[in-house]
């Protein structure tokens, strides 16, 4: 089992979180903050497994992360999850923003959370995998933004063009303050299948 | 209209949509939890609105605040209202935001239930999806229960997007509403042969976690999920299946056996590394579970060492890390093969990695030897140097005490080197494991009497030196080494040199500083220490010594009365006064030494930790009734000081009033010996330790250490451990040249004596410790209970799932139902007559409740029997059984069902028995049949096999017979195992479950053995069993299963099976291959192997028996030639192998007799000698049968055959006749089923 999902920056902002147990709001943030602490402070080329006392469960737990650019992807599971399996599901899920965002970067998941949610969602239900082949996934997703544009339709028409010029008027428009480095770069893993 | 919508979003376009908000927080770093709290107000404003986009839009917003830790629970009711939008896009904003802050304790979630409802039924796969997706969070136990039913349906949903969901979401639904389990299981097992991967995948994956809990309730599936792990080739599948694996071969060792194989074929041929590492984590299972048998093992065990090996030494942590982690797993069990990889393991404490380091650290502790005990430790000694983060340090100071101390100190051959190794961990800053030290130091001084002498001497250097640990606050946690340091030095000051010295040392000034609990120990011990001053002062000449030292302790204990500490005050005043009334008497020149030291006369013995909780509780002692009427007022306990060292706080005893005159104290403490004799709850010590100091000859007999002066005994903080080492390795070689030089010498004298002198070669091993250490075992209450308390969390909610999944489906086991939905469940037979059920949702179908008012009282009498044996049970032996604890806190009748002892079902538990067999012997048996693994998963029905109720009176009757069978459930596997050299896979205890589901057993008579499969040809290299069945899923195809087993000591390879087909029956062949072609058997036999294969047989017509001439072909290969041999053999096919067993209710049975299609036919049955339910279980293994109704010696009994002729039976027996009538819409078949029943009891 998946017990959470966090995804945070290099500052310990979170971008996204996602509990498959139930915690309150100040738990969730603790731990949000203790797994950044514990995740912060390890070297590049060390390995990505973490254990120790942790707010989510107990002994049997472990951090499962991965670091791209400036974000964090955590997965905390339980011993039931193959190891190398859940890095490999990190890395799907991060080509899969890759390819929904076109060339992802954090900014994408600042102001689209709910849309990482429902890619998410796709892949891990209820805190188990659902799917792993990133083609069917991207089908699903695909599918279901085309219901939203036509139930939009006219009526979503003025909605979108007021923010597409809310967009344009403002100076701090964030793709261009930094873009570049902050892109995640999807490095291509041996692939696991 | 249209206009409106316009207008409405015309608005909307001026509220801020998620985007904005974030933009917003963005823009207001300083101030962000104000401009928050104002978007919180709009957001407010917004949902008060009636446009549900306005509130969607709103709600999103509070899910992202939501992630940024605020409470947003008060817009539960909002987020219900965007959730039930009819626009998928809202909807899923809505259930995105209630997966997020739905839990169960939030109340508008009962509002959903029908909403989710129909969510679940839309056309829209992606409403149902998203649905689906939300309630995997939110889902409580009575959305679980009332929803049950619509997933099971959504679990056979065409579109496999939804099936996946469907089954995935059913693990959680187990969890909150366990009794689902059993009626939705079947399905959840079907779909592991789901067409489409994902569907599989998921339902592998939830069948893997409630596996996992519960392993053994699974344990019927193993042949399916083996068949899939040789088949599929999903990844993400195999990991899973082979985990689960791991989990299940230590409760069958006979699965770890069959797996070995494929698994190392895997581990070669795999390159995804993940799957080999899953491979070799449970082939370390496996090979864990077989270590206690299979000696020969050893290749397997190598294979995974050196793949593990090849992980570590890889450049990739992960890899490293995960290899550290699986060899400690072999480390248990096969320390060997681990320890040849010393210089590996080792070099990773050098690893820059802290989770490697640490993981290295755990695999030294199985690594040492008393070899290398004192490089390994000197090793880690330097990285606690070097270390820099305190949490690692830590961690090695913790392993370096563990290994040291592992096995009651087994390793230690020099406990000097050790206490020298304990003073020097003493230097370490700031760690927060002093009382580690310290309760290493007070174990070792107190268990190894002959290190008393150093470690004393070790710890008045301590407290000499009490400054250097004292000396910075953020030091502390290390000054609980002087608690130890005082107590040792009190209690075994007869071995200081200087007494004085450390007397003096103990009461500086600085004591005061330390925390109380030490400062008591220290006022206690310079008691002690000043009585062993006295009598040495007395001795001497000059009597003027020991008023002084009177003097020095009246002057500096004064310091202590004053102190805040309770424990110090009280001390310190006690002693105070006996010290000035010591100087009394010693001012009048009156010897007290000798009583002054009776004061603290006795030994100790350490104690277990468990002894306490040890002690038996007498009989008539209610330990929960109150002695005194209960107090009014709970009293308050916290003042209580917190004692650090329970277990070695020793002298509570001690006397506190020190103004009582000697001769009062020596009576009360004889008084107090009395009662404690006599006393049964008191842990008496042994005997010996009554002894007095003085005469102690437990000491005395005890080598005298004599402390090596070479070593200079320094200041601590300087290291001196090597010095022992050195000194250590010294007295080795001195050792071994002494052993040398005897060994020569005995061998002189032995070939002197014309012996043969056969000692082998010294093994390093061997090494006898520096001195004779007597370690002291701890002790234990007489007739202490031998139970290891198994501590299991109650709140487990998986403890709930653990239900016997083989057993029948009873009637009362339903999932609810809702009216308006189309009733699922029915029993097989009677299709099409679904009743309606009853509108309230919680409660169960009318027709059930009819059915549970019949069966009320049975189960009334049942549940108090099964009290009864509880009871009963509980009376014999402390430890229940899980399933039984289990039974407390289900209510209701029908889920007093659920959790009833697990039992399996005949043709699984033997099937599952046979296929773990892999050397079938076989007795010639009629060749007859029953299913297979094969249908076991194929055969599972479109809806569930439902125990005919009437098997519950029998059920009653038979609880004797089942209460014995519970006790033996738990021997079960060890019968299993002896049985197997006999009839492998049906042993007298399966087959008594077997007739206990049919409902036939009244005596305790074990039935007799029954097989299966049987012999279709033998002759010197090859034995062939087979046994056929039929194939439910296709009317005209018959799976024939055959066990080949090698007899020779040749290699058999290139097999080939071949049988003349007829005009009804033909082998199917592979597309492309003619008609008279031999099919090759997919495997070779190395000699004593078996192995089975499957050919599938096309049948027409199935009313006739069918023999089949055939001939397998082989060839022989020895090491020096290679033959071609050549078997024939006969197939038969028995109208019975046409028959499956399929349950049937009482009434649609009734129905189908009344219908008047079937014709009848009867049978006679002479001498048959044989106990009516023996016959019936015979009819139903050997003929595939299922009891319908059973009334005494009477009973009908259905069956159906694969082209779905119903056949009826009505057995009666009277004496030794059974007369069989029989009814069948097939008048042929039921002529040859009834000819092969005569047959097969004419043969018995």
């Amino acid at each position: 089992m998946i017990k959470a999902i966090l995804i945070f920056n290099n500052h310990g902002k979170p971008r996204l979180s996602k509990f498959y147990e139930h915690y309150s709001e100040d738990t969730e943030q603790q731990i949000i903050r203790e797994t950044f602490h514990l995740v912060s402070k390890r070297d590049e080329n060390v390995c990505n497994f973490l254990e120790g006392g942790l707010l989510i469960g107990g002994s049997d737990n472990k951090l499962i992360y991965r670091h791209y650019a400036t974000l964090y992807f955590v997965f905390c599971v339980d011993s039931s999850e193959s190891e190398l399996g859940i890095l490999d599901l990190i890395q799907v899920f991060v080509e899969t923003l890759d390819k929904c965002f076109e060339n992802v970067c954090e900014l994408d998941l600042i102001f689209h959370v709910d849309k990482v949610h429902n890619i998410l969602a796709e892949m891990v239900m209820g805190g188990m995998v659902l799917e792993t082949n990133m083609n069917e996934i991207i089908t699903q997703i695909d599918a279901q933004n085309k219901m939203e544009k036509s139930e939009a339709g006219i009526a979503g028409a003025p909605a979108r063009a007021v923010s597409a010029v809310k967009n344009m008027n403002l100076p701090e428009m964030p793709r261009n303050i930094n873009i570049g480095d902050i892109s995640i770069k999807v490095p291509n893993l041996p692939s696991f299948k | 209209m249209a206009l409106k919508i316009v207008k409405g979003s015309i608005d909307r376009m001026f509220d801020k949509n998620l985007q904005d908000l974030v933009r917003g927080i963005r823009n207001h770093k300083e101030d962000e939890a104000k401009y928050i709290s104002t978007c919180i107000d709009e957001i407010k404003q917004e949902l008060k609105q009636d446009n549900i986009a306005v509130k969607a839009n709103a709600v999103c917003k509070l899910t992202y605040l939501q992630m940024l830790g605020y409470d947003v629970s008060w817009a539960a009711f909002n987020i219900v209202e965007v959730m039930s939008s009819s626009k998928f896009t809202y909807k899923r904003i809505g259930y995105l935001a209630a997966s997020q802050c739905f839990h169960e304790g939030t109340d508008v979630i009962m509002l959903t239930t029908n909403q989710i409802r129909k969510d679940l039924s839309s056309p829209n796969q992606y409403d149902t999806g998203v649905a689906l997706t939300g309630l995997s969070c939110f889902v409580t136990p009575d959305l679980a229960r009332d929803l049950a039913n619509d997933i099971m349906t959504l679990m056979s949903h065409t579109k496999p997007y939804i099936r996946k969901k469907a089954v995935l979401i059913m693990y959680k639904v187990f969890l909150k509403y366990p009794e689902s389990l059993r009626p939705a299981f079947p399905r959840l097992k079907e779909k592991l042969e789901d067409p489409d991967p994902g569907v599989q995948s998921a339902a592998v994956n939830v069948i893997c976690e409630l596996a996992r809990r519960n392993p053994k309730n699974y344990l019927s599936l193993a042949p399916l999920f083996f068949k899939l792990m040789t088949s599929s080739t999903n990844n993400w599948v195999l990991i899973k299946i082979i985990k689960l694996f791991g989990a299940l071969t230590p409760l069958e060792p006979r699965l770890g056996k069959k797996l070995i194989e494929p698994l190392t074929n895997l581990i070669h041929s795999t390159s995804a590394m993940s799957l080999l590492y899953e491979c070799v984590n449970t082939v370390i299972a496996v090979l864990i579970s077989l270590s206690s048998g299979m000696p020969n093992h050893s290749a397997s065990i190598q294979l995974c060492v050196q793949k593990l090996r090849i992980l570590i030494e890889d450049s990739d942590q992960n890899l490293k890390y995960l290899g550290l982690l699986a060899m400690s797993k072999i480390l248990k069990t096969h320390p060997k093969s681990v320890q040849s990889h010393k210089d590996l393991i080792l070099q990773c404490l050098d690893d820059k990695d802290e989770s490697i380091r640490l993981r290295a650290l755990d695999l030294l502790y199985g690594m040492v030897s008393k070899k290398n005990l004192m490089e390994i430790v000197k090793k880690l000694m330097l990285h606690v140097d070097k270390a820099e983060g305190t949490t690692y340090r830590d961690e090695l100071l913790t392993k370096i005490i563990d290994i040291c101390s592992q096995n009651n100190y087994q390793y230690i051959t020099n406990f000097e080197w050790y206490i020298s190794i304990l003073v020097e961990l003493t230097r370490l800053e700031g760690t927060r494991h002093g009382h580690l030290i310290a309760s290493q130091m007070l174990d070792v001084a107190i268990r190894v009497k002959a290190i008393r002498g150093f470690a004393v001497a070790q710890m008045a250097m301590l407290l000499d030196n009490a400054h250097l640990l004292t000396g910075n606050t953020q030091r502390n946690g290390i000054c609980e080494v002087l608690y130890a340091a005082a107590w040792i030095c009190g209690e075994f000051s007869e071995h200081l040199e200087d007494p004085m010295h450390t007397l003096e040392a103990m009461l500086r000034p600085k004591v005061a500083t330390l925390p109380g609990h030490i400062q008591a120990v220290y006022v206690q011990n310079a008691a002690k220490l000043f009585a062993t001053v006295l009598r040495k002062q007395e001795g001497a000449p000059d009597s003027q010594a020991a008023q002084e030292t009177s003097q020095l302790l009246i002057d500096r204990l004064p310091l202590f009365v004053q102190s805040a500490n309770l424990e110090v005050q009280e001390r310190a005043s006690c002693i105070l006064q006996l010290v000035k009334y010591i100087q009394k008497l010693q001012q009048k020149d009156v010897e007290v030494a000798e009583e002054v030291s009776a004061l603290f006369a006795g030994e100790l013995n350490p104690v277990a930790p468990k002894a306490q909780k040890k002690v038996p509780v007498p009989e008539g002692l209610d330990l929960d009734a109150w002695i005194n009427d209960p107090p009014s007022e709970s009293e308050s306990e916290d003042e209580k000081p917190k004692a650090v060292f329970a277990k070695e706080e020793p002298k509570h005893t001690r006397p506190r009033h020190p103004e009582v005159d000697e001769k009062e104290l020596a009576r009360r403490r004889e008084a107090r010996k009395q009662e404690q004799a006599n006393n049964p709850f008191y842990i008496k010590s042994s005997p010996s330790s009554q002894k007095v100091y003085q005469d102690a000859p437990g000491v005395e007999h005890i080598p005298v250490v004599q402390i090596d002066l070479s070593v200079p005994l320094k200041v601590p903080g300087m290291p001196m451990s090597d010095q022992y080492v050195k000194l250590e390795e010294e007295r080795r070689q001195k050792e071994r040249a002494e052993k040398k030089k005897k060994e020569k010498k005995k061998k002189r004298e032995k070939r002197g004596r014309g012996k043969k002198g056969d000692s082998g070669p010294e093994s390093e091993e061997d090494i006898t410790p520096a001195h004779q250490v007597d370690i002291v075992t701890e002790e234990m209450p007489e007739n202490a209970l031998p139970s290891d308390d198994d501590d299991k969390d109650p709140n487990d909610p998986h403890k709930a799932l653990d239900i016997d999944l083989d057993k029948p489906l009873m009637d009362s086991e339903k999932l609810p139902v809702r009216t308006h939905r189309p009733e699922v469940l029915k029993s097989p037979a009677e299709d099409g007559d679904g009743e309606p059920a009853q509108a309230e949702p919680k409660k169960r179908s009318s027709k059930e409740k009819k059915e549970k008012k019949k069966d009320k009282d049975k189960d009334r009498k049942k549940s108090k029997e099964e009290k009864k044996k509880k009871k009963h049970k509980r009376d014999a032996e402390p430890e229940e059984p899980v399933e039984e604890q289990m039974e407390e806190p289900v209510q209701s009748e029908a889920s007093a069902e659920v959790a009833a002892p697990p039992t399996s079902t005949p043709t699984e538990a033997s099937d599952l028995d046979f296929w773990l067999s892999n050397a079938p012997e076989v007795e010639p048996t009629p060749p007859e049949t029953t299913s297979t693994p094969e249908t076991t998963s194929a055969a599972a029905p479109e809806s569930e096999p439902e125990e005919p109720k009437d098997t519950e009176p029998e059920e009653t009757k038979s609880s004797k017979h089942k209460k014995k069978k519970q006790k033996k459930e738990k021997e079960d596997k060890e019968k299993k195992k002896k049985k197997r050299h006999h009839h492998h896979h049906h042993h007298s205890d399966g087959a008594g479950d077997e007739s206990v589901q049919n409902g036939t057993v009244e005596e305790e008579e074990p039935l007799p053995p029954m097989s299966n499969y049987c012999l279709l040809a033998e002759n010197s290299y090859i034995k062939m069993v087979c046994d056929i069945q039929g194939n439910l899923q296709d009317g005209s195809q018959v799976v024939v299963s055959v066990i080949f087993e090698n007899k020779s000591d040749c290699f058999l390879k290139s097999m080939e099976f071949n049988v003349l087909d007829s005009l009804n029956s033909k082998l199917q062949r592979p597309e492309g291959a003619g008609p008279h072609d031999g099919l090759t058997v997919p495997f070779q036999l190395p000699p004593g192997v078996s192995n089975e294969a499957r050919f599938v047989f096309s049948v027409q017509s199935i009313v006739m028996p069918q023999k089949l001439k055939g001939t397998l072909t082989f060839i022989v290969k020895s090491e020096d030639s290679s033959t071609h041999e050549k078997l024939d053999f006969k197939l038969h096919f028995t109208c019975t192998s046409y028959l499956i067993t399929t349950p049937c209710y009482s009434d649609a049975y009734a129905k189908l007799l009344e219908s008047g299609d079937l014709k009848a036919s009867s049978l006679k049955l002479e001498g048959v000698n044989m106990p009516f339910h023996h016959l019936l279980a015979r009819i139903c293994f050997h003929h595939h049968f299922s009891v319908v109704e059973r009334i005494d010696s009477c009973a009908s009994m259905y069956s159906r055959s694969i082209q779905g002729h119903h056949v009826c039976l009505l057995v009666k027996t009277s004496g030794e006749t059974v007369s069989i009538d029989a009814k069948c819409d097939e008048p042929s078949l039921l002529g040859n089923v009834l000819e092969e029943i005569k047959q097969t009891f004419s043969r018995c």
